[in-house]
């Protein structure tokens, strides 16, 4: 599969080049230390193609997604900056793609957000002038066609090239819809797509083989979500109170079959499992390791999966 | 309708705090026929405010009475006689335009709003009142099978559910059905996915309330 690269991106590099990529995560802090980007980036620097900084995530306030990024980028690591709708209107979304791609953001992951009744703030009011697959279509826009929605013309030398990324679920409902939204993202032009966590690989192969058959994974690359599951009372947690994530039972008795100080070893262990049958699943390029808090872990685990060392491209 | 509901009774009390003399008036529009403002709810109301005077000794005329509407300049009106009276406060059982317009017609007077105007919805069961139009001015629900993401998706997404949608309902909250997960389910049961893919195109909100306070003037109409 060869793609024309529309960026300076390296994760579109790597994917282009057809090697199986691995993008990381990186959350900002709840404070403005740049020390803690740059200890969580150590971690990751050398092992991963490009790093999710996310926005303000589970709409709890945090380092903005920009600067936290650009101190990653500082620190050796090429951000992917998240943006959700749920802050900015189109105006502030705008003027800060425009900023990101300034200071040498390639990356953008659009989301519509979470809602902040999760969050610390659950007084505000929120935004949600666009939903996601509406940002993809205008950062499409300012990129190729050169224009801010309102029509205004960026020269040449002023377009933001960002490489353009969405989220997709299979596991949220209505099952049988989730590959028809995923379209409206491709056909939105959004050039990479990352999953949600995966646990449930039996309904995850067949949302791939779905979207095989569209000819959607000819027209954007398909990374799949990994977080490894630490202990079983995560493991129930993820199971019982995030909406959208499937936890199989068979997971569950997985773990409670090992001691409470072998769950963690048992988790990666799961989640090796998954990586490799990913490395052959058709349509996927890549996976995208949430390692929540737990960057140090990433180096080893991609140690064991055989990823590293990543590619040079 | 406007859906409204009464404000809790301590904050009442506090809005007639130190008065010897009010008057409650209700409305005979949206608000009496979801049970928040009509003449029966601004007879509770007037009870529970005589009857805790009494209790706490105090001197309280609670006097009552409800209007056609108060939305409407030729109704306030009526009120012109009662308002004579001089009470040290008077109390507006209609959803928050009510207030306004008796404000605006007797500017001598103190008015407070006693319910608080919840949304534009229906009754999905007596007793039961739920949330369906947030008034962005420019209806667009036969693209969803009748059904208004805007104002009955948590995100007011456009263009299907986001990654929370699970079991029919919204990631805020298990009693909050998903309207994504009714639109797109209806649309496949009618084998209608192909008319329903097109990209719902960035939506203009001027016609919503971010165009600032709106006003529509029916020249017809106007004398």
């Amino acid at each position: 599969m060869t793609r024309e690269i529309k960026t300076n991106s390296n994760l579109e590099k790597v994917l282009a080049s057809g090697a199986f990529a691995v993008t990381g995560e990186l959350g900002p802090p709840r404070h403005c230390s740049a020390h803690e980007v740059e200890e969580k980036a150590k971690f990751l620097v050398g092992n991963v193609d490009s790093v999710n900084i996310t926005d303000n995530q589970t709409a709890v306030v945090r380092m903005s997604s920009l600067a936290a990024g650009l101190l990653s980028q500082k620190a050796g690591l090429e951000a992917n900056m998240q943006a959700v709708c749920r802050d900015r209107n189109r105006i502030a979304l705008q003027s800060d793609l425009l900023g990101a791609a300034a200071l040498g953001i390639n990356n953008l992951l659009c989301l519509s957000g979470d809602h902040q009744k999760f969050g610390d703030h659950p007084q505000s009011k929120n935004v949600f002038d666009l939903d996601s697959i509406n940002l993809i279509q205008m950062v499409k826009l300012m990129r190729d066609d050169g224009r801010l929605l309102s029509g205004q013309e960026l020269p040449p030398e002023g377009r933001p090239k960002l490489f353009i990324g969405a989220a997709f679920n299979p596991f949220a409902d209505p099952e049988d819809y989730r590959v028809h939204r995923v379209a409206k993202k491709v056909e939105a032009g959004v050039d990479f797509l990352q999953s949600q966590c995966i646990y449930d690989m039996v309904r995850f192969r067949k949302f791939m083989a779905q979207a095989v058959d569209m000819g959607l994974t000819e027209k954007a690359y398909f990374l799949a979500g990994i977080t490894p599951l630490k202990s079983l009372g995560m493991a129930r947690y993820m199971k019982n109170n995030v909406p959208g994530i499937i936890v199989p039972d068979a997971c569950i008795d997985r773990l409670k079959g090992v001691p409470k100080e072998k769950q963690s070893e048992e988790g990666d262990k799961m989640a090796l499992e998954m990586v490799e049958e990913l490395k052959n699943m058709k349509g996927i390029a890549g996976i995208h390791c949430m390692f929540i808090e737990r960057e140090r872990d990433v180096k080893s685990f991609l140690e064991q999966a055989k990823l590293l060392p990543r590619p040079k491209v | 309708m406007i859906i409204a509901e009464r404000k809790p009774i301590d904050e009442i009390k506090g809005f007639v705090e130190g008065k010897t003399k009010v008057l409650l008036v209700g409305c005979r529009g949206c608000v009496t026929v979801c049970n928040a403002g009509g003449t029966k709810e601004v007879g509770i109301l007037a009870s529970l405010l005589r009857l805790d005077a009494q209790k706490e000794g105090r001197d309280l005329t609670v006097d009552e009475f409800t209007l056609e509407r108060q939305c409407d300049p030729e109704y306030v009106d009526e009120l012109a006689e009662l308002v004579e009276k001089k009470y040290d406060a008077i109390l507006s059982m209609a959803c928050s335009v009510g207030p306004q317009f008796l404000s605006r017609r007797y500017p001598k007077e103190k008015f407070y709003p006693s319910l608080n105007t919840c949304f534009i919805g229906g009754a999905l069961a007596h007793g039961i009142w739920a949330e369906h139009c947030q008034a962005c001015g420019n209806c667009i629900i036969h693209k969803f099978g009748g059904m208004c993401p805007i104002t009955r998706c948590s995100k007011s997404l456009m263009n299907g559910p986001c990654g929370g949608s699970s079991e029919g309902v919204c990631e805020i909250s298990k009693e909050v059905e998903c309207i994504w997960h009714l639109i797109t389910t209806k649309v496949m049961e009618e084998d209608r996915l192909e008319d329903f893919a097109p990209i719902q195109p960035i939506k203009d909100w001027s016609t919503s309330r971010d165009g600032g306070p709106r006003k529509i003037v029916r020249e017809e109409l106007v004398k």
